[in-house]
C-alpha cells in the first residue's frame, strides 16, 4: 500500500483479525485480514458503514484491545510499548473531559500524570489553548463550555505531549455543521504545524476527503478494507474553505461514495454534505 | 449562558460563580425554620383540641393522649431545659447535663463513623479491584445489616473484653463505637462502590492510554469521580452512627451519653414529663451537628460535584 519502509512507518498493521467472543460462545468477526501502513505525517481516514470495525481497528492501534491474530507496530514498536511510551495522543467521539478540572487542568492532565513540572505544564497548556482558540477559557470548567469547545479542549489534550501519531474516533461526530467545518480547517492546520500522523475515523465522506491524504474504505461483516483511495488535493496550506467548492474535491467525494456503495454515483452535485 | 458554538471563540468566559446563590440559601433556612414552627403549631393545636384520652378505635389508640404527661407543652419542655437536674447538691442545669452527654455521644459516634467510613471504603476498593470479591463480599455486606443491633451488642462487648495486649484494655465506649461503625460502613461501601465504578469507559481508557496503572487511576480518576455518590453515603453513615451510638449506649449500658440519659429521664417521667424531652433534643442536636459536618465536607469538595444532579 504505502511504500514507506516498515521501520519508519507511523502505524503498521499486518494480517490483523479481531474476533469478539460473546456470551454462549457466539463470535463476531469485527475485523478480517487487515493490512494498513500509515507513513509519518500522513493523514489517513477510516470510513465505512456502522459496525464495520473502524473503532475496533483504532482501539487495536491504541492497545486498548488486542488483535486475535496478526501484528501491529507503531513507530517500529509493539502497540503496547508504544502506548507505554506515549507515542500517540487519542481523542474519542465524546470529549471525555474530567468535570472537576478546569480547561487548563484537563489539557495538563497527561503531563501531570507523567510528572512534568508545573511551570512547563502551564506553558504548554497556554500554547495549546491559543492553538485551539480558547485562551480566554483556561480557568472555566467543562460544564461551562459548549460541545464544540469541549471537543477542542479534548483535541488540545491529545496534542499535549506532542505525539507523532494522533488517533481520533469521530471527534466531530457530535458537532453542528458549521463548527464541524471550522474544526476540520483547524485540524488540518494543527497537524500541518505539528507534523503528526493521524488515523481519523469518520462517517462523513466530505470530511474524510477534505482532511485526508488517503481514505480507507471499509466494508462490514466481516470488517475488511475494501479499497484505499489516495486524495490529491494538495498540501495543508492549499486546503482552505474554497476547496469544499472545488471540482476536484467533488470528484474525490463521489469516488469514495462509489467505493462505499459499490455503485456508480447518481450525480456529482448530489453528494451528501454531512 | 455560553454563546452559540459559531461565535464561541470570541465569547467571554462565563463567571465562575452565579449571584443568586445567597438568596437560595436564605430561602432554605426560612423553609427549615418554618417547618419547625409548623410542627410546634400542630403539636399545640392537637394538644388543645384533641381528646384527653386520645383517639381510640376499638382497642387501638391511633392518636396519643393529650394529657400533660403524654404531651407536655412545647414551652414547658424548653423551660425545663433551663431548670436544675434535681434538688441535690450536685444538681446542674438540665441543658448543661444534656450538652455534656451530647458531646460524649457525638465523640463516640464520630469514632464509629470514621471507622465505618474507612472499613466501607476499603471494602469498596477491594470490590472494585476484584470482580470476584464483589460477588463474594457484597451479599455478606447486605446480610450483615439484617442482624438486629440487640443481638450483636452483647457479642461485641464479650469479644472486646477478651482483647488484651500490653496496656490496652477494651472499654465499653469502644464496643459502642464498633456498633456505630457496623451501621455506618454499610452505606459507605455501597455508595463508594457505585462511585468508584462511575467513570465512563472513555475516562478509564484515557488513563489506560496514558499508561497509568490501577492505583494511580484509583486516586486520580475513580476517587474524585465517586464524590457525588460518596457524599449522600457519608450523610447516611453519619445518621446511622448517631442512631447506632444512642441505641448501643442503652444495650451495652454505657454511662455518660444521651442513650442512658433518655432511659434515666424516662424513669422520672411520671413526676417530670417535660424533662424526658431534654435528652431527645440533645439527640437531635447531635444529628444536626453531624449533618452540618457532612454539609461542610460537601462544600470543601464542591469542585468534584460539578454536573451533579441536585438530589
Ligand atoms: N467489546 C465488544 N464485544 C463484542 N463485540 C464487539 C465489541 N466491540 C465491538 N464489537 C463488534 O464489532 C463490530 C465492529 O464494531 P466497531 O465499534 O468497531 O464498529 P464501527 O465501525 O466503529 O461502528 P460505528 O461507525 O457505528 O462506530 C460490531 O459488529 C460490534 O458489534
Ligand atoms: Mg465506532
Amino acid at each position: 500500500m504505502s511504500d514507506a519502509p516498515a521501520a519508519s512507518a507511523a502505524v503498521e498493521v499486518v494480517g490483523v483479525d479481531k474476533i469478539f467472543v460473546g456470551k454462549k460462545k457466539a463470535t463476531v468477526t469485527a475485523l478480517e485480514n487487515i493490512d494498513l501502513t500509515v507513513a509519518p505525517g500522513e493523514f489517513v481516514s477510516l470510513i465505512g458503514p456502522s459496525g464495520c470495525g473502524k473503532s475496533t481497528l483504532l482501539r487495536l492501534i491504541a492497545d486498548l484491545d488486542a488483535p486475535t491474530t496478526g501484528a501491529i507496530t507503531v513507530f517500529g514498536k509493539t502497540a503496547r510499548q508504544a502506548r507505554i511510551d506515549q507515542e500517540y495522543g487519542i481523542a474519542f467521539q465524546q470529549a471525555g473531559l474530567l468535570p472537576w478540572r478546569t480547561v487548563a487542568g484537563n489539557i495538563e492532565l497527561p503531563l501531570e500524570l507523567h510528572g512534568v513540572a508545573g511551570p512547563a505544564r502551564k506553558a504548554r497548556s497556554a500554547e495549546l489553548l491559543a492553538l485551539v482558540g480558547l485562551s480566554d477559557f483556561a480557568e472555566s470548567y467543562p460544564d461551562q463550555l459548549s460541545g464544540g469547545m469541549q471537543q477542542r479542549v479534548a483535541i488540545a489534550r491529545s496534542l499535549a505531549e506532542s505525539p507523532r501519531l494522533l488517533l481520533m474516533d469521530e471527534p466531530f461526530g457530535a458537532l453542528d455543521e458549521m463548527t464541524r467545518e471550522r474544526m476540520q480547517t483547524e485540524l488540518v492546520r494543527i497537524t500541518a504545524e505539528t507534523g503528526a500522523a493521524v488515523v481519523f475515523v469518520t462517517h462523513s465522506i466530505p470530511e474524510a476527503v477534505y482532511l485526508s491524504n488517503r481514505v480507507v474504505v471499509m466494508s462490514p461483516r466481516p470488517g475488511r478494507i475494501r479499497d484505499i483511495l489516495t486524495v490529491s488535493l494538495g498540501s495543508a496550506a492549499e486546503r482552505t474553505d474554497q476547496l469544499r467548492e472545488n471540482e476536484a474535491f467533488f470528484e474525490n467525494v463521489s469516488r469514495v461514495r462509489e467505493l462505499l456503495h459499490g455503485e456508480a454515483p447518481v450525480g456529482i452535485r448530489g453528494v451528501e454534505t454531512r | 449562558m455560553t454563546a452559540a458554538p459559531g461565535s464561541s471563540t470570541r465569547a467571554k468566559p462565563p463567571r465562575p460563580n452565579d449571584a443568586p446563590r445567597g438568596n437560595a440559601a436564605l430561602k432554605r433556612v426560612a423553609f427549615g425554620v418554618g417547618g419547625v414552627l409548623l410542627l410546634v403549631a400542630l403539636w399545640e393545636l392537637y394538644k388543645a383540641v384533641g381528646p384527653a384520652e386520645g383517639v381510640v378505635v376499638g382497642d387501638l389508640t391511633i392518636l396519643p393522649r393529650t394529657t400533660d404527661l403524654a404531651m407536655p407543652h412545647v414551652w414547658d419542655m424548653i423551660t425545663r431545659l433551663f431548670g436544675e437536674t434535681g434538688s441535690g447538691r450536685n444538681a446542674v442545669p438540665v441543658w448543661s447535663a444534656v450538652l455534656e452527654a451530647s458531646v460524649f455521644t457525638l465523640g463516640v459516634a464520630a469514632v464509629g463513623w470514621v471507622v465505618g467510613v474507612v472499613v466501607g471504603m476499603l471494602l469498596a476498593v477491594l470490590m472494585q479491584r476484584f470482580r470476584t470479591a464483589e460477588s463474594a463480599v457484597l451479599p455478606w455486606i447486605i446480610l450483615s445489616q439484617t442482624v438486629p443491633l440487640i443481638a450483636i451488642a452483647p457479642l461485641v462487648r464479650r469479644w472486646g473484653s477478651q482483647l488484651e495486649f500490653g496496656d490496652f484494655t477494651w472499654e465499653n465506649w469502644m464496643s459502642v463505637a464498633v456498633i456505630a461503625s457496623y451501621l455506618a460502613f454499610f452505606p459507605v461501601s455501597i455508595g463508594a462502590l457505585r462511585g468508584l465504578n462511575s467513570p465512563d469507559a472513555n475516562h478509564v481508557e484515557l488513563f489506560r492510554s496514558y499508561g497509568i496503572g490501577w492505583w494511580k487511576t484509583l486516586i486520580r480518576l475513580r476517587l474524585p469521580a465517586s464524590v457525588p455518590y460518596l457524599l449522600p453515603a457519608l450523610r447516611l453513615a453519619a445518621a446511622n452512627a448517631v442512631i447506632g451510638t444512642v441505641v448501643a449506649e442503652v444495650s451495652i449500658g454505657l454511662r455518660g451519653g444521651i442513650g442512658r440519659m433518655i432511659i434515666e429521664y424516662a424513669q422520672q417521667a411520671s413526676g417530670d414529663p417535660a424533662k424526658t424531652w431534654a435528652p431527645i433534643f440533645g439527640a437531635i442536636a447531635v444529628g444536626l451537628v453531624a449533618a452540618g459536618f457532612i454539609a461542610l465536607l460537601g462544600v470543601l469538595l464542591r469542585r468534584y460535584r460539578r454536573g451533579e444532579v441536585p438530589a
